[in-house]
């Protein structure tokens, strides 16, 4: 495990006029870390990771990188170029709705070359051979490379999209409610799938999801949130056995137990 | 090699916020320690916090008042105190745990479940199934359920895939809440022969047995959770 963290956020602050998106977070990524950030509608989650996405850009506050050469860069002071590069190899981001992170009307081998290209891959032969591959290790069947995202389910279209972020290699992959609207056996599959590749590959991650016990299956540390602000953050077994502020004991008793 | 774990004047309280915040005392002035080869059993009723102990220890309970000493690394971590990440990094290198409970994950067999920490540790997936293997063969649990998740298990089945979990790695520290509470003579005795075995490679152990035989087999010493117990209702 490395000594350095990934990624720097600090007093990161997102105001929409009067209204407080989020205030004052701050907190620490390192490699291979998957943090949760908990909290119900508008609690301002989804705004938090925008802005550390640098989707939606924050008030106040920084959010610096580690870059692959070692520097940490803020993010909000490089180029958009910079930023693009980084968000198309070194990150990605998994939407709660597939067809927002893919390309509904291209085939699903081109959805995942797609990002290679970007990297610099011309060969065609090795892109396709390295999509069908990343096709299999997202279960889907390797005839089906060229169908076109549209006749897919949504289970798989949610794990096309995986591959299609996964395919690069990146260190940091944001997700946001990657499971949210899948029937609950197509989620247990797909929080197998995602929990394997994420500690194979030795993935930071940062998710965002209402669901608790998500949460509890994907991520070491959790981050609890309301109003916009951090309300609890630890070890995410620590959080939800033993809840310390108000919020939290209320989001956890409102489980329903199966 | 200093002591592995040495608890000194912990207090756990809950405070309820959701019924006016009432503060429900469990354990104050818990102090202990517990050499390497040693196992240490604790003892009382029902509700007396053995539980909470064993929780707090592995930090998975936050801790009122108090430390709890574990050398990791060539230092002394205070695991009251410490950070998340350094947390993970004790569970992974420093203390193990045997939950009462298995807590399964969807479509994970069995075997990669008891795999998963040797595996955690960066030991070869192949070697670490090899000795998953072994140890479910020696707690009898059926070959054909191997490959299956142990959802559908029975308690004793689902129990013992818990206990190879937890006996896979070297930790230096293990804890077992109540392991051998749902499995019968012929396994508990196999159970009872692993513990002798971690004691013998000077694993300190801290653990809760309900049942007398076992925990007569085991324990080197009973910690009296009842002297750590808060007089009604006035957590200081």
């Amino acid at each position: 495990m490395s000594d350095i963290p990934l990624l720097k956020v600090s007093a990161l602050s997102k105001f929409y006029g009067s209204r407080i998106g989020c205030q004052n977070v701050s907190f620490e990524l390192w490699p291979g870390e998957v943090l949760a950030v908990v909290g119900e509608s508008g609690s301002g989650k989804t705004t938090l990771l925008d802005c550390l996405a640098t989707r939606l850009a924050p008030s106040t506050g920084s959010v610096e990188y580690r870059m692959r050469d070692g520097q940490f860069r803020d993010l909000y002071r490089m180029s958009e170029a910079e930023r693009r590069f980084l968000m198309r190899t070194d990150w990605g981001f998994v939407h709660q709705n597939p067809a927002d992170g893919l390309r509904m009307t291209v085939s699903a081998g081109a959805n995942v070359g797609e990002r290679l290209m970007a990297v610099g891959d011309r060969h065609y032969g090795k892109i396709r051979a390295t999509a069908t591959d990343w096709l299999g290790r997202v279960e889907i069947a390797a005839d089906r490379i060229d169908d076109q995202p549209r006749a897919f389910s949504g289970g798989m279209r949610q794990r096309l999209q995986i591959a299609r972020n996964l395919v690069t290699n990146p260190r940091l992959v944001f997700m946001d409610e990657p499971t949210g609207g899948l029937d609950v056996s197509v989620q247990a599959r797909l929080l197998d799938l995602l929990r394997g590749l994420v500690s194979d590959l030795g993935l930071a991650a940062i998710v965002v999801t209402h669901d608790l016990a998500v949460a509890r299956l994907l991520s070491h540390r959790m981050m609890v949130m309301k109003d916009g602000h951090i309300v609890e953050t630890g070890l995410t077994d620590r959080v939800l056995d033993d809840p310390q502020a108000a919020y939290t004991q209320l989001l956890v008793s409102s489980i329903l137990q199966v | 090699m200093p002591t592995p774990l040495v608890v000194s004047d912990v207090a756990k309280s809950f405070t309820m916020h959701l019924r006016d915040g009432i503060r429900l005392p469990v354990v104050a002035n818990v102090s202990f320690s517990i050499k390497a080869g040693e196992c240490a059993v604790l003892g009382g009723p029902s509700g007396a916090g053995k539980s909470s102990i064993l929780k707090m220890v592995y930090g998975n309970y936050a801790v009122d008042r108090g430390q709890i000493i574990v050398p990791y690394r060539d230092r002394l971590i205070d695991v009251a105190a410490a950070d998340p990440r350094t947390m993970l990094g004790i569970r992974r290198d420093m203390i193990g745990y045997v939950s009462q409970f298995l807590r399964t994950v969807p479509r994970v067999s069995a075997l990669d479940v008891v795999a998963e920490p040797l595996i955690a540790r960066g030991v070869d997936r192949t070697d670490a199934r090899d000795k998953a293997e072994s140890l479910l063969a020696g707690l009898n649990l059926p070959e054909r359920l191997w490959s299956l998740p142990p959802a559908t298990f029975s308690g004793g089945e689902q129990q013992r895939v818990n206990i190879a979990r937890g006996f896979i790695t070297d930790h230096p520290i293990l804890l077992l809440d109540e392991p051998t509470a749902s499995l019968d003579a012929k396994n508990r005795d196999v159970v009872v022969s692993m513990i002798q075995q971690k004691k013998d490679t000077g694993v300190a152990m801290l653990g809760i047995f309900h049942d007398q035989d076992v925990r007569e087999a085991v324990a080197d010493r009973i910690i009296d959770v009842t002297a750590f117990s808060v007089p009604n209702g006035v957590a200081a």
